[in-house]
This record gives structure tokens, sequence and C-alpha cells, in this order.
């Protein structure tokens, strides 16, 4: 590496900085190695001077990492060019807060990030792992610590951020124009807390595997981690989802492109952990599937880092272009997926099935929503792997979109959308379907009046929209339904229901809320799919251009400077029945550095759906193309996101639940019933 | 400067790859449009189902990269001249290949694709009821058979226990 030439005092610290981070990073990853060796050799000798060395290294390493992140921060908000991935990536006309996003807009930093959460959660175990058993918490501790180690190499060797340029460049070459976005600029960190996360899930599996014990205490522990980062996964694909819809320019929102689906396979089989994990916490039941899941959902998480950095995929999150790094990311993936299930199928036969269950009852509920969740994660699995491995063995070509997984997927959510509202009235052991059935009437009820009002209003459209209104409107009734049931809403005096309300479990609160949420979100697709209309004109100025009752006045265009690009700026007056609505000023982007165009959708969000402006190319005497859309509905999806990610939280502030809650309960063996007098 | 001309072409490389991809914001333009409303709508239809070959993971009717243009005109003349819908999709795979399909058929070559999923959800459902089924004959038997020695001896612990304190 050369050694960048030392200008002025400023420039003099800067290096110093710069190379502090990178020593510290190397720190990390030695002190990540002892933590990895040391702990596990103290748990299988059982000397507690040996364990006790994982907690203090968990939080140092987390340190360390976080000083090389703020060394490569401090580089990017200084503009320091003589760091490589600075120049690559930076500009210094950039504004302060794409400074800082730059930071893990490439692959290099991405990827320290990906490290800086993985020491994070290791540092949350060693800060507040308390409740966990000594032998227990180091085997964590240093299988988090050997990914530490696997991808810490990796940084170091294949994809090092702290690489200098000698003699320093004047002036980086600017972050891709469409990542200088807030939602894009922060959706990286909170699907890394997601994906990163289920790292916990795993190294509990893998702990729990070594040290051969399993039982309900398991999955409490696992349960707050496997939350957070579900809530931090659920809130980061709703944050990608909304930017493709007002950034790509027509108002998609899903395309099953690659990428997104490298982030919601985990977060699929992370939503069945969550379920199989009650089951297990509950009623010692599913147990090795549980164990199982959670190995999965890491994996995947695994999978999908490999698939968005090794470049495998050519899409536009794929910033590596070098199929080194996917050989050696392939190897950690071979590593670990492996290893894990190796030691699963090894010691999985020994575990003893828990709690008997029958076929109707909360348990086989949790079980039916497990196997449509995994088969549907394995649908995407299989649409996303395929042309890969087609390409890989015979040589042909062929694409799965959004078409393939519209017949594939989507099927699989209907039995599960019908079957949620019971799953949560029926009793564990052994349910009443009957009495369910009962109950959910007003659910159906309701569901029915939702799907009749809007298909009154709109009259058009397929035959299958109402359908899927009914379904969401079961699912979003059935969930209030139960909740209502619960505190007693109807029936009981005020009082007691407040009382109730109150008493009820945080836990049961948050169900709530997550699974109405998923019943808005899929009223909101409906909306969106369904009911969706477009009308594209080339107008000039002063004529109109009419979409769902609005009229669109074209007022003509004019150029604008903004900080590091150029715009022009489309006014257009909105009117509904000749009323004055909004005005909507679409515009299309040219930066600077680098030289790209962009499209900024103006969108107006009326009650019932967005009303969606993109001005298009300009033609002959001040006309333009001017492409509107009108979708129904459409933000009732982020928001059904939003609502599920709440009820998440609701359930994680749960006191029972709460991280270092749950102090291990000695089991005795169940007393005999007495025998009666 | 070694790292310096190497990373230059890779920032080519993305931006090129970039460009195509901000291509993609708009599709259909006005003046490619049928008159024919009823011709127009399965011009749409069809275009959804064909990959822009250029881009990434796009329909033609997401794209307005010119090949992906070339692409939706291509299939409103064929539609003009009186083609049917499987008529069209026909002829644009004879040209372009089954690459350009964002739903592949249905062949020996994608069966795992297609019957993958199915296959794997009745397997472990036939797994669940087999399970299940088992699982409860191991539970009646349980009921069934003799105590073991050291449950009987519990049990007359419990009764001695009982007798005296009566």
């Amino acid at each position: 590496m050369a050694r960048p030439k030392l200008g002025p005092e400023a420039d003099r610290w800067k290096t110093v900085i710069t190379e502090l981070g990178h020593f510290a990073l190397i720190l990390a990853l030695m002190l990540a190695a002892t933590q990895m060796l040391i702990p596990a050799w103290g748990a299988h000798r059982a000397e507690a001077r040996l364990m006790a060395i994982a907690a203090p290294a968990a939080i140092t390493q987390f340190l360390l990492i976080g000083v090389a992140f703020a060394a490569l921060t401090h580089a990017y908000v200084t503009s320091d060019f003589s760091v490589e991935n600075v120049w690559a990536n930076s500009h210094s006309a950039k504004p302060l807060i794409y400074k800082i996003s730059g930071v893990w807009g490439n692959h290099e930093g991405s990827m320290l990030l990906w490290v800086l959460i993985l020491a994070l959660f290791g540092a949350a175990v060693g800060l507040y792992g308390d409740n966990l058993p000594p032998s227990f918490r180091a085997r964590v501790l240093s299988v988090q610590a050997a990914l530490s180690v696997a991808f810490l190499l990796f940084i170091l060797f294949t994809s090092n951020p702290f690489t200098r340029l000698s003699p320093a460049p004047a002036e980086g070459q600017g972050l891709n124009p469409i990542l200088q976005d807030p939602a894009l600029a922060f959706h990286p960190p909170f699907l890394y807390v997601g994906y990163v996360g289920f790292s916990m899930a795993f190294s509990f599996a893998v702990a729990a595997l070594w040290e051969g014990r399993i039982d309900a205490a398991w999955a409490r522990w696992v349960r707050p981690w496997t939350l957070v980062a579900w809530i931090a996964l659920t809130i980061g694909i709703a944050m990608g989802s909304w930017w493709a819809y007002y950034t790509l320019g027509w108002g998609g929102w899903w395309f099953w492109d690659p990428v997104e689906n490298a982030s919601f396979m985990p977060w699929l089989a992370g939503t069945a952990l969550l379920h199989s994990a009650v089951v297990m916490e509950k009623r010692e039941a599913l147990k090795i599937w549980t164990i199982l899941l959670a190995i999965l959902t890491f994996s995947l998480s695994l999978m999908g880092t490999f698939l968005v950095r090794s470049g495998i995929l050519t899409s536009v999150h794929s910033f590596a272009v070098d199929p080194k790094r996917g050989v050696v990311i392939l190897f950690i993936l071979a590593v670990f997926i492996g290893g894990a299930l190796v030691l699963y199928a090894w010691r999985a036969t020994t575990l003893k099935a828990g709690g008997l269950f029958q076929p109707i009852s909360r348990e086989g509920a949790l079980v039916v929503n497990n196997v449509l969740l995994t088969t549907a994660t394995a649908t995407v699995l299989i649409g996303t792997l395929y042309p890969l491995g087609l390409e890989a063995v015979t040589g042909a070509k062929i694409s799965v979109g959004a078409p393939y997984f519209d017949r594939t997927f989507v099927p699989l959510m209907v039995p599960l959308l019908i079957a949620l509202p019971f799953g949560s009235l029926l009793a564990w052991k052994r349910g009443d379907l009957n009495a369910a059935f009962q109950r959910l009437g007003a659910a159906a009820i309701g569901a029915l009046v939702i799907a009749a009002f809007a298909f009154a209003a709109v009259r058009r459209g397929p035959w299958l929209a109402p359908l899927a209104l009914v379904l969401g409107g079961w699912v979003l009734c059935g969930a209030l339904l139960e909740w209502a049931n619960r505190i007693k809403a109807f029936g009981a005096p005020l009082s007691d229901t407040l009382r109730r309300a109150r008493s009820l479990p945080r836990a049961a609160h948050g169900m709530t809320l997550a699974h109405a949420g998923v019943g808005i979100m899929v009223i909101g697709i409906t909306g969106a799919t369904a009911w969706n209309t477009e009308a594209v004109k080339a107008i000039a100025p002063g004529e109109t251009l009419s979409i769902a009752g609005y009229d669109l006045t074209f007022r003509g265009a004019a150029p604008r400077r903004g900080p590091n690009y150029q715009e022009t700026i489309g006014r257009f007056e909105i009117t509904r029945g000749g009323a004055a609505v909004t005005v909507l000023e679409p515009a299309k982007r040219i930066f600077t550095a680098p030289r790209q165009a962009t499209t900024q959708a103006a969108i107006y969000n009326a009650l019932a759906g967005d009303l969606y402006v993109v001005l298009g190319d300009g033609l002959a005497d001040g006309a333009y193309v001017v492409r509107a859309y009108f979708h129904p509905l459409v933000r009732l999806i982020w928001l059904g996101a939003l609502i599920m990610g709440l009820g998440g939280l609701f359930s994680l502030s749960d006191r029972r639940l709460r991280v270092g809650a749950g102090r291990r309960v000695a089991r005795a063996t169940p007393p005999l019933p007495q025998a009666a007098e | 400067m070694r790292f310096a001309t190497r990373s230059l072409g890779r920032a080519v490389v993305l931006s090129a790859a970039v460009v195509s991809l901000i291509a993609t914001s708009y599709a259909v333009e006005p003046d490619e449009r049928l008159a024919d409303a009823a011709l127009e709508a399965r011009a749409r239809t069809i275009s959804a189902e064909l990959r822009c070959l250029v881009c990434q993971n796009q329909s033609i009717d997401d794209s307005n990269a010119p090949l992906a243009r070339d692409l939706r005109v291509l299939v409103r003349e064929r539609l003009s001249a009186g083609s049917s819908d499987t008529d069209v999709m026909r002829y644009i795979v004879e040209r372009y290949g089954e690459f350009v399909l964002l739903r592949p058929r249905f062949g020996l070559h994608t069966l795992l694709l297609w019957l993958g999923p199915m296959a794997l959800l009745a397997g472990v459902v036939s797994m669940l009821v087999r399970r299940s089924r088992s699982q409860r004959s191991a539970a009646a038997s349980d009921l069934e058979r003799p105590l073991t020695e050291d449950e009987q001896r519990r049990l007359d612990q419990i009764l001695a226990a009982d007798k005296s304190a009566r």
C-alpha cells in the first residue's frame, strides 16, 4: 500500500485518524479470534474465568469496530480523497447527510456496517445477557465471534475500505445520484440490523445444540433478539419499497427483484421463527423445528449477503463487481451453514419431542403458519436461484420475474390469511373450531362490508379484487375482534374493559397490532394493484390532462439549480370538479458528479389514494410528455408495515419478554397428582 | 495509480449499468399507443410478461430503454395485424429466446421451478400427518402400557403416605 504524501497539518491528522481506524479494525479481528476460542474452551472445561472473557471481549470488539467505522465516516465527512473508498464514492459538493450515508452506499463500507451491527448484537449480549447461564452465554458469544472473524477477514483481505491512494486525487467520483435520497440513504442500516440481527437466533441455536440443552427457556431468551431483528427488517423493507415507489417514476413498490428477495426471505423465515418460538416457549413443542428454523433464517441472511455482495446478480444493488469476493463469501456461507446443519443433524436426534396437541389447536394453527411461510420462503428461494442454477448447469438463460411469483407465492398467502384469525382464537392443546367460527362471524361480515363498499365505489377492475379485499378485511376485523374479545369490549362495563385492556400483556396488544397491520397491507396491495389507473399525454403549457376525476393543467416548466444538480421543474395546477386541489411540481434532475439523470415524481396524497405525476421528455414548443397515475389505497401498504413493526415494538416491551427477563427456572419433574381425600 | 485505473474502469461499468436502470423511469410513450382501447389493453398485458433485455428484472412495460420500446412497438404491430396473444408471444420468443419471458414456460427444464414449491408443501404436509398419527398412537399405547418399576414405586409411596395420613 502506498503511503500518502503528508500535506499540511490538517491532512496529517486526517491520515492519523484513517490509519487509526484501519488499525482498530485489525485489533478487532485479533480480539474476535480470542473471543471465539477462549470462552469456548472455558465452557468446555467449565472454567468460569475463561468464560468470563466473553462479555468484555464482545463489548470491546464492538468499540473497536465502532472506532473503525467512525474513522471511515470522518474520512467521508472531511472528503479525504486519499482514501480510495471515499474517492470512488463521494464528492466534496455533496450534502453532508449523503456524505455520511455514502459510508455504507458502497461495497466496502456496507460490509463494515455489517460487522459493526454483528458486533453490536454481541456487545448487547455481553451487557444484558446476565440472565443466560454462563456456559451458554460463553458459547453464544463464541459463535458470534466466529462470524465476526470470518467477515473481518473478508473485509481486511478482499474489501478493505481503508485502502489509500497516492497522490490523493483532488476531487471524488461522487455517489450514485439515485442513492442520494433520505429513505434510501437510511434503509440499509435498518435492513442490516434486521438480517444481521438474526445472527443472534443462529448463535443461540448453535450454542444450544452445542450444550445439548434445549427447552422453553431457550425460546424465551431468543425471542427478544429475534423480535428486534424482525422489527428492523420490516421497517427496512418497507422503506426500500417506499423509496422505489416514489423514485423509480411510475409507482411500482415491489418488483420481486433478486435483491428485494434477498431481504424478503429472511423476513419470511424470521416471521415463521417468531411464531414457532411462541409454541416452544408456551408448550415445549416444535423444539427441533424451531432450532432448525433459527439456523435457516440466518442462513438466508447470509445467502442474501452473498447474492447482493458477490455481484452474482447484476442489479442496481450490486456494487461489487469482483468475483473473488463472491468465492470468499460462498466459502464463509458453506462453513457456517454447513457446520450448523451438521451439528443439528448430529444433536437433533437426541432431542425429545415436546408437548402433544390436537391438530385443531393454537399449536396446530401455528404449525399451519410455519408450513405456509416456509413453503413461501422456499418459493422465493427457488425463483431467485433457479435462473442462476439452470444457467450454470445447462447454459440456458431464463428469466423469473413478477409474473412467476404472482402465480406461486400469492396462492400460498391465501390459506395463510384465511387461517390467521382462527389461529389466534383457538385454545392451546385442543381448540374448538366451531366456537371460533361463531366468534368470527362479525369479522366475516366486516370483511364483506369493506369489500362491498370498495367495489361500489369503483365498480370495475378484476373480479379477484373484491375477494382479495374480503381477505384483507377478514384479517383486520379478525385481529380487532380477538382483541375486543379479550378485553370484553362488548357486554362488560367500560371500567371493566379498560382494566382488562391495561392488564392484558403487551405481547397480546402487539399480536393484535401486527395482525391488523397484515390486513391493512393486504387491502393496500389489492387497491394499488387492481384499481391503479394511468394517463400519458404530450401536453403544451395551458393544456389539461385528466385522471381519476382530477384535472391537471400544465403551467410550463422552468430550470432550477440544486446543490449538486440541475433540474427542470414542471408546474401543474390540480383541480377536481373545478375546485382547486393543489399544485404539483414534478422534476427531472441532472446530477453533476457523476453525470446522471433522475426523475422526481410529485405526489398528492388524497384520502382514496395517491395522485402521482411525472414529467417526461421535453418536446418542441414547450410541450412535455406527462404521465399521471392514480394509485388507490397505496399508502396502506406502508402503513400496514409500520403497524406490524409497531406491534413488534409492543411485544418487545412486554415485561415477560424483555432482554434479561425470565431467569432460568429449575425444571423439576412434575409432581404426581395428590390422591383424593 | 493502479487502484485508480481499476476503480475508474469499475466506475464506468457501474455508471453504464445505472444509466440503464435510470432509463426505466417511465415506459409507454404517447405515440406508441394504439387507438383501439381493447387492443392496447392486450398489448399492456403482454408487455408485463416480457423482459426488457438490457435492463435488470424490468418488464418492457416498465422500461424506456430503446430496446424495450422496439419490443413494445413490435407487440403492437403484431396485434394490429390480427395475431392472437399466444401468436405474439411465440413470435417474440422465437426472435429473442426464452430469456425474454418473465414467467418461464413449463417444461422439463423448469420442472423444479414450477413444481418445487408444491412438491415441498405436499411433502411437509404428508410428513406432518404421518407424524401426528404415529404420535397419537404412541400416546395411546403409552396409556395402556403397564407402569415401570420406578413409576410403580412412586405410586406405592404416595398411596402409603396417603393411607398413613388418613
